[in-house]
């Protein structure tokens, strides 16, 4: 997309009232992770990336920005099907692994986390879905090691909020590049980038389970979402002010209130302070300090 | 003249002003029928302290309009009142607040003039600064107030002596800190941050021959613990009552106002300050010095 388009899609400065528009600068943000993600690795002394492709958006995107950053041939992409996951995930990680030239792997988790299933025969969706993002996690710092380089995280903004993740599971990696981009952002730079269209307009899953899709289990759509966390969080609005913008009022609680609730999925957990100098509180340097 | 005094040493929900309101209103019923004339609660009781971006939407304003100050001014009709919150003034600064209420009407509203901000502490980043350490008349007194870091600083004691206050009202959300260690075995049972408040606010006392009063909170936020301790020294500085550490209680003392006649007929401090000689000399120091 041309510089001069993205510009001319965004509110107008007097039009009044903020708006939810979600428009970005997709060549800004692009060299700014690019950069990101090249400068975090390598100051660590590393050069490559680890990511976990489900055939999803997030993490094809991901790749897209791994590969541009590093090489492709810097670049692992992890496909780790369980039995139950869909062929379509599979082709469609695929597609964006032949698109790239990244180097890739395909682990089956269904004989790891499948004792562990079995061992509660009661075991709910939610259980089983959090054994296998903790399984993937395991394979993914695993093949990090092997692969001398550091795990891409794949979380976008608005699952950061509504805490739509498991815990040390499909959140834990080493740096995280989308983390800052909601989901109808993630489209938007995906497109430039070139991830594969069937990829950008297909419904977000999770793939634990057949025709589990994210907006079924969410409630609502990622777009009503998207919308409704910008005022809220990016623009300050109050939740009387989203009301007033024609949110309804049980959605727009519904949403406060997840994104309250999962909050201690964002910060690392507290350690109790006893000590004049308590890490996390007042012995306080950035990941970056020294390099 | 005697006056019982009740330390409302409380928890706080962090963000719950109605729950913590609540409280409050307990708590000022019980010290009521106590026969308690002035109940004090901690810095930011009716918010709890570590709000980071919770500081817009939990602002009152201590007038009969607002909903919480409404039912506080009520019960202020049976016994004097002094809470801490959160003020937000007409352009929308937001301030650390503590406001004495009587009778049903607000006597004094003080802001926080000094905002800690090193260390484990972050207040400037939130909060704007007061810009007035003053006393004010009651009707037992001429009384003054602060908030926790003012009176770390030894001028705002000071000046709310000079400015005519018998009867210092500290409040504090003082994080535990400094556990004891055996090379100091008399500080056993007690952080150093209480050790050092509790030494500091004794000093005032026998310093300034007037009465201090300190409530401060107890409980846990994220890491953080509150060490509660209130207590209530003479103008001789001796101790006339201690709170429990790291307990929710509700503790009373009673001053014998005459004992300001006797102390200052002893030991005439306030008589001999010379004013006069400071103010030269601050005049002096700040038109001359060089940094």
């Amino acid at each position: 997309m041309a510089q001069s388009e993205v510009k001319s899609s965004f509110p107008k400065e007097n039009s009044g009232r903020a708006m939810a528009d979600l428009t970005i600068d997709t060549d800004l943000a692009r060299k700014i992770l690019t950069g990101f993600i090249r400068t975090e690795i390598t100051r660590a002394g590393f050069q490559n990336a680890v990511i976990g492709l489900s055939g999803g958006v997030d993490s094809a995107l991901a790749c897209f920005l791994a590969a541009e950053a590093l090489g492709p041939d810097h670049v692992l992409a992890l496909r780790m099907p369980y039995r139950s996951s869909s062929q379509d995930s599979m082709d469609d990680a695929k597609s964006v692994i032949d698109a790239l030239g990244v180097h890739t792997d395909t682990i089956e988790i269904t004989a790891m986390v499948e004792p562990l299933i079995q061992h509660f025969p009661d075991m709910d969706n939610r259980r089983k879905g959090n054994i296998m993002a903790r399984q993937r996690m395991i394979i993914l710092f695993d093949q990090s090691e092997a692969f001398k380089g550091l795990v891409v995280g794949t979380g976008n903004k608005t699952e950061i909020l509504l805490g739509y993740s498991t815990w040390y599971g499909d959140s834990a990696c080493s740096l995280n590049p989308l983390g800052d981009l909601y989901k109808a952002q993630i489209r938007q730079l995906g497109k430039v980038m070139g991830v594969p269209e069937v990829i950008l307009n297909k419904a977000p899953s999770a793939d634990l389970w057949q025709g589990q899709t994210d907006e079924g289990e969410l409630g609502f759509t990622y777009d009503q979402a998207d919308r409704l966390l910008y005022l809220l969080i990016d623009q300050r609005f109050t939740p009387e002010e989203c009301v007033e913008a024609g949110f309804g009022e049980t959605f727009v609680r519904q949403v406060i209130q997840r994104v309250r609730r999962n909050q201690f999925k964002r910060v690392l957990p507290p350690i109790a302070k006893l000590s004049n100098r308590t890490v996390g509180y007042d012995f306080l340097y950035l990941r970056d300090w020294g390099t | 003249m005697k006056l019982k005094v009740a330390l409302a040493q409380i928890n706080t929900v962090l963000g719950g002003v109605e729950k913590n309101l609540e409280k409050h209103l307990k708590y000022i019923e019980e010290a009521r029928q106590e026969g308690a004339e002035l109940i004090v609660f901690p810095e930011l009781s009716l918010t709890g302290y570590v709000l980071q971006d919770i500081v817009p939407t939990v602002a009152h304003h201590p007038e009969p309009s607002d909903p919480i100050f409404h039912e506080l001014l009520e019960a202020s009709l049976g016994i004097d009142v002094m809470v801490g919150f959160v003020e937000e003034d007409q352009r929308n600064r937001f301030y650390i607040s503590a406001a004495y209420l009587s009778a049903g009407k607000t006597l004094d509203v003080h802001h926080k003039t000094y905002l800690p901000t090193y260390g484990l502490f972050d207040e400037g980043r939130f909060f704007a600064r007061g810009d007035s350490v003053h006393a004010f008349e009651t009707r037992y007194g001429r009384v003054g107030i602060l908030i926790c870091e003012e009176f770390w600083h030894a001028s705002p004691p000071y000046l709310l002596w000079l400015d005519g206050a018998d009867i210092f009202l500290f409040h504090s959300a003082s994080p535990g800190r400094g556990l004891p260690g055996t090379d100091e075995p008399g500080e056993m049972g007690r952080l150093a941050s209480s050790r050092w408040v509790d030494d500091i606010t004794r000093a005032y006392a026998g310093l300034f021959t007037s009465f201090v009063v300190h409530t401060n909170r107890v409980g846990f936020e994220d890491g953080l613990n509150f060490w509660g301790g209130a207590a209530v020294y003479s103008p001789d500085g001796i101790p006339l009552v201690h709170g429990p550490q790291h307990q929710e209680a509700l503790i009373y003392a009673e001053l014998d106002l005459n004992q300001l006649h006797r102390t200052r007929a002893r030991l005439p401090l306030l008589r001999d300050e010379q004013t006069d000689l400071t103010l030269r000399e601050l005049n002096r120091i700040l038109n001359h010095r060089k940094d």
